[in-house]
């Protein structure tokens, strides 16, 4: 019988695998019967979650050593290393102490963050668990469980480790399980225990089972497993069965509706399934950080090349010996017997060290900052938050925050991101017959089934029923029975408020609600039963044998029952274009008539499709699913084989349609990504039609789009190469005719997964290779729209790889919400998740997540676009700032004797980045605003302004430099002439050369804040407290440092320095003008520049400005005659 | 002044959630806060033609009467100026100039006559001026001790390494320590009237308050008080250009010797520029209406004791009165006018650009 058969072959297939990566796990450590099978005795790890990086021992070592591998950090302390090293002019507090600081503070962040995973961890390993030992339940606690342990878990516990489910206190030994720690899904997910272990009931009988597993070795796919398990009985051959992720428990789920299951460990501790996941993803680096880094060699060569002046110009300058070494200024002795090659390598990494803070340690320390704070903007955004889903916006990611406003090409999913991925059943049709339900659903009447129910009206009985049958009985949908459900509710209340239907696929459900306001209701599966209640009330029990689950490969999935009256029965729901070609009989054409129609309206349609199996034929397609299914390798393939074998045949029942409605916003969001300059396109599985009409609900194709098509249709007829070839033509003669005007047509691309692939394949033919590729990015470029239908999920990181890596290097975004999708989100430069109804995966896998399609636009328009305008300014000004630092100090080498000798205090080096400039930039890219967010919203074309990185262009940022250039000029040759040969003071007192250097400094603070004070745009008070706030802590810090002998320095230099500048009537009026003179360049730059061709933005502030004062004068006005009134009342 | 205006979005309070029930996810919504919002109530200036205009007109109309009062000033200032050098052979001092080095101890003297045009009125200030000296060189600015110069008999015994190479002479510490202290200037001035008689009579100089009073009182100490120095000196070394030790600096006067010196002082604070004067004197009005230094000839004595054409410099003494905004200086005045009237003509400017532009901007961007 069966079961023979299947020892068979499993005997067959146990010669071919290869048991290298396989394991094999002795349920409760008793060895196999002698002669069985060798026992290969195996180590695996305890079960113990290490998350934490360090121990307490390697803390030190290995946090510095990581922190040390970022090149900035790298740098710096190669800075400070010289500076201990070799005499330099500045001590090795300047640089040693940010350093210090930075590091410090990230080991303590890093530190902290460790050690609250340690107490995780062991609160985790700690946590007690109930195991099987002789017969008998066993507290022990979690880190203690091994491979091969047998556990008790119960209800609302989580899984201590990834085990395979042995029994279950459910009679069909069956268990419900939420993984929602795991991938986000609420929904209840079945588990199912083999029919030979299932029957145990108490520990003694688990305790009896003598068995083995092999399985594969652990890998972080949550979805895949494959083993097989070997129950030896006495003195009989075992019996092996074939376990998959059906059966496999992983840690980190919890146990629901069942008391308790015993379960036997397979994976454990570093090696579950959880634990393999832990593994970050790649690192994406945005477009802002690359131009960060181009500027950093610039201003790294500037650096050098200063170093190298510098010293040249040094031994030039010494070449006579009164200079060099002059009567009052003696060298020591072992100076003197240096070598002259290494005194001038000296000098120049001491001019380095003296330079060396144009390269602001602080920079990278405030990025980051700015990142990690900004982003909680996103998490905190109120109209991000979706009431219905009770989320709100998830950052996954900081660093990309800034690249949401550099967005060019969208890529988004259609099902679940654009629609609601809300399904609602609107008919079937069979054998050319449409049934409508008439109920009422979900409290809304359906305004196209007026209440005609067909059903009973029409004829065609058996096909009919049966078609209802099948959409009854072939899906993976369960049924909750009680009041409360974790998980979506879907219930129906139809006098019975109880039951729930709960699926991962929101389609299923549809169609299973649909039949029961059709009269077939689905009430349960039970000891692998199901039952339908019939039209007449009766209850109709189908044995399931096989489930062929549903793939997006195959896009089809199938059931094998077994009727009441014994008939073997394989029905079968998929894509049309999956079912089709496996129909041999039924009314074909008046069902692909409809099918098509529905298509065109944008429903979404499945074909569902039956075959009468007999005995043997059952027994074949069983024989095939069992090879494939105990295979341990390439068992995927293997099923797709079989299920290919099994799935043909097929006797066409019907389609039926569900709509999917577009999702809230999506046709505004759509359009205002397109005034905003981006190029939307949809890749969906779905089919043409139903996409397309999509496409023109939610505005992206408009009436006026001249569609091109991009078809296996069309290159059935004409080759591809020609087709490209007329479709560029019709393009460019379009783009060479409209050239200057306005409103020229746009064109809309649609392309299926076949002929992209055609396309996408590299040329044989020796025409030149990629040559289509080139053909079709030119369409494409030119197209504001494209629509992929028919795509495969890796398609779909095809398209997006392709668009990134053509010439203009575009940045793309991707946005999905189902596990087809991860690839693609993967892909792009910005992933947008969806938190869909298909699971977490995409919100997952993303950078960033939403709850809905329509707060992309806030994301993009508002919040890119101020990340971006922030962080671009944050960037040009930490160099400018620095250039105004360093270049004086740079022009004062030539004053004195280029002996490196520093112009400002240690003190002010050091604190100058620190804290002198830090806050005010940090807090103005934290809270700029540079146009309002209703403006920016209103007015999508803003985000153009921004387009292509156009705050850290090159011009952008020779600007900022030679600003930076142009103001330190200003500030020492003014204090140099102020300064020359002349009395300060009214008491005739001279000042020195640190007067000099606080007076230069001064200037310095006062200017480059006051300078990011007319950059900001947006005051609110945190502004005023923080600019205003730190100039103040600058003259009271400078007060302090100057106003006592500070015992632990061993120079005075700035004692009493700033106060003595401070008395000075001159130098109050010089510093005044030299701030004044340093900001007017900028001032009368952004005047003219607004004046004479102002930027969209700058006329969105005007305007909005204009609008503000208009509506104050009116409240004046109204005031004034308030005022009047009241007065002449009184008057009166 | 800036184009301003408040912008009316008001944080419209907590209301609290319309829905009620849905406990677990209501903890998850973001506060409704104008802070975490982004709509706390903001000040946005900005920048146009129109609203910048005023203030440059008012930066101009501020600046060009300072700068005019300042360049007033400056102009009223008396400086006189005297390069005693004596590079070139016809120079009173070039034969001083030839012979003087460390080692001589016969000091050097020579006069030079100088002519006041215009009498000096108010205090008047004497100063010497070197250039081409590096004060500001680095190895030379880091060589000294503070603590050794604030009294600290720790480090009077056992200087800073910075001093190297003038930490030690011999087995003894120098004090003060460094190139700098060791480089003082010591060349005396005492400058002479001559009257209409031809008899010269000595002007008053007073050595007293050409130092910062911070200087002189804290950053400055004798070790051991400033009674009996020669004891706390006691087994130091003077530094080695040196012709008499620290404490013999000013024998007169006890409250101004030692490292509370005021020349010494004021040497010690390193100048800025390789071209630099330091104070050296002060020539206190005299009661009643009399000026200070009446115009006439006048004779400097100099102890030409300094050498500085080794190195190429130049020595100067310069007498020079102090207004409220110090020494002349020019620029000051010529920078503020020039700063104040290019204000006033970007003003007008901005006043035509405005009305070309910014009115059509604001016409076409909004329909009235």
């Amino acid at each position: 019988d069966g079961c023979s058969s299947l020892r068979l072959v499993l005997l067959e297939c146990v010669g071919e695998e290869n048991w290298v990566d396989s394991r094999t796990v002795y349920i409760g450590h008793k060895e196999p019967p002698p002669g069985a099978e060798a026992y290969i005795p195996q180590r695996y790890p305890d079960n113990r979650i290490v998350s934490s990086k360090y121990t307490f021992w390697n803390f030190i070592p290995k946090n510095l050593f990581e922190q040390f591998r970022r090149i900035a950090n790298f740098y710096f302390l190669v800075i400070f290393l010289v500076q201990l090293i070799i005499d330099t002019p500045t001590s090795p507090v300047t640089s040693g102490l940010p350093l210090f600081f930075v590091i410090t503070v990230t080991a303590i962040k890093q530190g902290y963050e460790d050690w609250l995973r340690h107490k995780a961890d062991c609160s985790i390993n700690e946590c007690p668990v109930d195991v099987v030992q002789q017969g008998k339940v066993v507290r022990t606690q979690s880190h203690k469980l091994r491979v091969g342990d047998i556990v008790v878990v119960r209800e609302d516990e989580t899984f201590p480790c990834d085990l395979i489910l042995l029994s279950s206190s459910r009679p069909d030994g069956t268990c419900y399980v939420t993984t929602t720690s795991l991938d986000g899904e609420s929904s209840h997910k079945t588990y199912y225990a083999i029919p030979d272990t299932m029957a145990f009931r108490t520990e003694q009988e688990v305790d009896s089972l003598h068995a083995t597993i092999e399985c594969e070795q652990p890998q972080p796919d949550l979805y895949k497993f494959v083993g097989r398990i070997n129950i030896y009985k006495d003195k009989e051959e075992p019996v092996a069965r074939p376990l998959g992720a059906e059966n496999l428990l992983l840690r980190g789920a919890t146990l629901k509706n069942t008391q308790h299951i015993y379960a036997v460990a397979v994976y454990t501790g570093m090696e579950t399934k959880m634990a393999l996941n832990y593994q970050s993803k790649s690192q994406k680096r945005s477009a802002v950080e690359k131009s960060m880094n181009a500027f950093l060699i610039v201003y790294l060569c500037i650096l050098i090349s200063k170093a190298v002046i510098n010293t040249v110009l040094k031994y030039a300058w010494q070449w006579s010996p009164d200079r060099d070494e002059p009567w009052y200024n003696h060298r020591t002795e072992n100076e003197r017997q240096r070598h002259v090659v290494i005194r001038a390598f000296t000098d120049f990494l001491a001019f380095m060290v003296l330079f060396n803070y144009i390269i602001p340690v602080s920079m990278y320390v405030t990025v980051e900052m700015q990142k990690f704070l900004g982003s909680y903007f996103i998490s905190w955004d109120e109209e991000m938050f979706d009431e219905e889903l009770g989320e709100g916006a998830q950052v996954n990611t900081s660093d990309l925050n800034e690249e949401l406003g550099q967005v060019e090409y969208v890529f988004t999913d259609k099902t679940g991101t654009l629609t609601e991925n809300n399904m609602e059943f609107i008919e079937c049709c069979v054998d050319g017959n449409v049934y409508i339900p008439h109920a009422i659903c979900n409290g809304q009447i359906l305004s196209a089934a007026s209440s005609i129910d067909m059903i009973d009206a029409s004829p065609g009985g058996y096909r009919r029923d049966l078609f209802f049958r099948a959409l009854c009985l072939c899906h993976t949908v369960q049924v909750k029975e009680e009041e409360t459900v974790d998980g979506i509710k879907r219930g129906i209340h139809q006098g019975r408020p109880t039951s729930f239907y709960i699926s991962s696929s929101p389609d299923e459900v549809a169609l299973v609600e649909g039949m029961k306001r059709l009269g077939y209701t689905y009430l349960r599966l039970k000891d692998n039963y199901m039952e339908i209640l019939n039209k007449d009330d009766e209850i109709e029990r189908f044995e399931l044998l096989h489930v062929l689950n549903f793939d997006s490969v195959r896009r089809r999935m199938s059931v094998i029952v077994k009727s009441s009256s014994g008939d073997y029965l394989l029905f079968c729901k998929g894509a049309d274009s999956s079912i089709f070609p496996r129909v041999v009989s039924g009314k074909v054409e008046q069902v692909k008539a409809r099918v098509e129609q529905n298509a065109v309206e944008g429903l979404r349609t499945l074909c569902v499709a039956y075959r009468r199996l007999s005995e043997s034929e059952y027994e074949e397609a069983c024989h095939h699913l069992m090879e494939a299914k105990l295979a341990l390798q390439d068992r995927e393939q293997r099923l797709a084989q079989a299920y290919d074998i099994i799935e043909r045949n097929f006797v066409l029942l019907g389609a039926t349609a569900v709509e999917d409605r577009l999702q809230e916003k999506a046709a505004d969001t759509i359009e205002s990504l397109h005034k905003a300059g981006m190029k939307v396109w949809v890749l969906t599985g779905d089919k043409m039609e139903t996409a397309a009409a999509t496409c023109y609900a939610s505005k992206l194709f408009r009436r006026s789009t001249q569609i091109l098509e991009l078809t296996k249709k069309r290159t059935e007829e004409q080759n591809l190469h020609d087709v490209l070839f007329e479709l560029n033509r019709t393009v460019l003669r379009q783009r060479s005719i409209s050239g200057l005007s306005v409103d020229c047509l746009d064109f809309g691309l649609i392309i299926d997964g076949a002929t992209l692939s055609a396309v996408l394949k590299p040329n044989q033919e020796g025409a030149g290779h990629g040559n289509y590729r080139e053909i079709f990015l030119e369409i494409c470029r030119n197209c504001s729209a494209v629509l992929c239908c028919r795509m495969a999920p890796l398609q779909k990181a095809q398209i997006v790889k392709l668009i990134k890596a053509s010439k203009e290097h575009p940045i793309t975004l991707a946005i999905g919400d189902g596990a087809n999708d991860v690839s693609m989100i993967l892909e792009a430069h910005v992933g947008i998740g969806i938190m869909g109804k298909e699971g977490r995966q995409a919100a997952r896998n993303s950078d960033y997540a939403i709850p809905k399609f329509k707060h992309l636009k806030k994301m993009l328009l508002v919040h890119g676009h101020y990340y971006y305008i922030r962080i671009a300014e944050l960037v040009q000004y930490f160099f400018y700032k620095n250039v105004c630092f360093i270049f004086p100090q740079f022009l004062y080498q030539f004053f004195c004797g280029f002996s490196q000798q520093p112009l400002y205090d240690t003190a002010y080096l050091t604190l100058y980045n620190i804290s002198f400039t830090s806050l005010p930039i940090l807090l103005y890219s934290l809270v700029e605003q540079h146009v309002s967010m209703e403006t920016l919203r209103r007015e999508p074309s803003l985000y153009r302004d921004i387009a292509k990185n156009s705050l850290l262009r090159w011009p952008v940022f020779l600007y900022w430099t030679c600003l930076g250039v142009f103001d330190a000029v200003v500030f020492f040759f003014g204090a140099y002439f102020l300064f020359d040969n002349t009395t300060f003071t009214s008491n005739g007192q001279m000042f020195g050369n640190w007067t000099f250097g606080t007076l230069i400094f001064t200037v310095l603070v006062f200017t480059v804040t006051l300078k990011l004070a007319l950059d900001t745009h947006h005051w609110t008070w945190i502004n005023h407290f923080v600019i205003w706030g730190s100039l103040l802590f600058y003259v009271i810090f400078s007060l302090l440092w100057g106003g006592i002998i500070w015992p632990f320095l061993n120079y005075q230099r700035m004692y009493y320095v700033f106060m003595q500048m401070l008395s000075s009537g001159p130098a109050w009026l010089s510093i005044i003008l030299l701030i004044t003179v340093s900001l007017l360049p900028d001032v009368i730059k952004k005047v003219l520049c607004r004046a004479m061709c102002p930027t969209a933005t700058e006329r969105a502030q005007v305007r909005c400005w204009h609008q503000l004062h208009l509506r104050l004068e009116v409240q004046i006005v109204l005031f004034l005659k308030l005022g009047c009134s009241c007065f002449s009342f009184s008057d009166f | 002044m800036m184009a301003s205006s408040y912008n009316a979005k008001e944080e419209d309070g907590h209301h609290s959630g319309a829905s009620s029930g849905a406990g677990a996810a209501k903890n998850r919504k973001p506060d409704n806060t104008a802070f975490k919002q982004q709509r706390l109530p903001a000040w946005q200036p900005i920048l146009t033609a129109g609203s910048v205009l005023p203030a440059f007109f008012v930066i101009g109309l501020i600046f060009i009467p300072i700068g005019i009062g300042l360049y007033v000033t400056s102009n009223n200032i008396r400086e006189f100026e005297i390069d005693y050098t004596g590079e070139s052979s016809n120079s009173p001092c070039y034969s001083c100039a030839k012979n003087v080095t460390w080692n001589s101890t016969e000091p050097c003297f020579c006069t030079v006559n100088f002519t006041l045009e215009r009498p000096f009125e108010s205090n008047v200030f004497m100063y010497y001026g070197l250039s081409n000296f590096y004060q500001n060189h680095r190895r030379y600015v880091k060589s000294r001790d503070d603590r050794q110069l604030n009294g600290d008999p720790s480090s009077l015994r056992n200087p800073s390494k910075e001093c190297e190479p003038y930490r030690t002479s011999g087995d003894l510490p120098i004090a003060p320590c460094g190139a700098i202290a060791n480089s003082l200037f010591n060349d005396s001035l005492v400058l002479y009237y001559i009257d209409s008689n031809n008899s010269q009579s000595e002007v008053p100089l007073v050595k007293k308050g050409i130092a910062w009073w911070t200087d002189k009182h804290v950053k400055f100490k004798n070790p051991g008080g400033n009674s009996n120095l020669t004891a706390a000196f006691q087994g130091t070394a003077k530094p080695v250009n040196w012709r008499k030790a620290v404490y013999e600096l000013d024998p007169s006067d006890p409250e101004n010797n030692g490292f509370i010196n005021e020349d010494f002082i004021v040497w010690m604070r390193t100048a800025a520029l390789p071209t630099f004067r330091k104070l050296y004197r002060i020539i206190q009005k005299k009661p009643g209406a009399t000026p200070t230094l009446p115009s006439g000839n006048y004779v400097l004595h100099i102890t030409y004791n300094y050498p500085v054409l080794s190195f190429d410099g130049r020595k100067r003494m310069i007498l020079s009165t102090i207004s409220w905004m110090g020494g002349k200086n020019p620029f000051l005045g010529i920078a503020y006018i020039t700063v104040g009237s290019i204000c006033f003509f970007l003003g007008v400017v901005l006043l035509i650009i405005h009305h070309k532009y910014d009115n059509r901007n604001t016409s076409a961007d909004i329909p009235s």
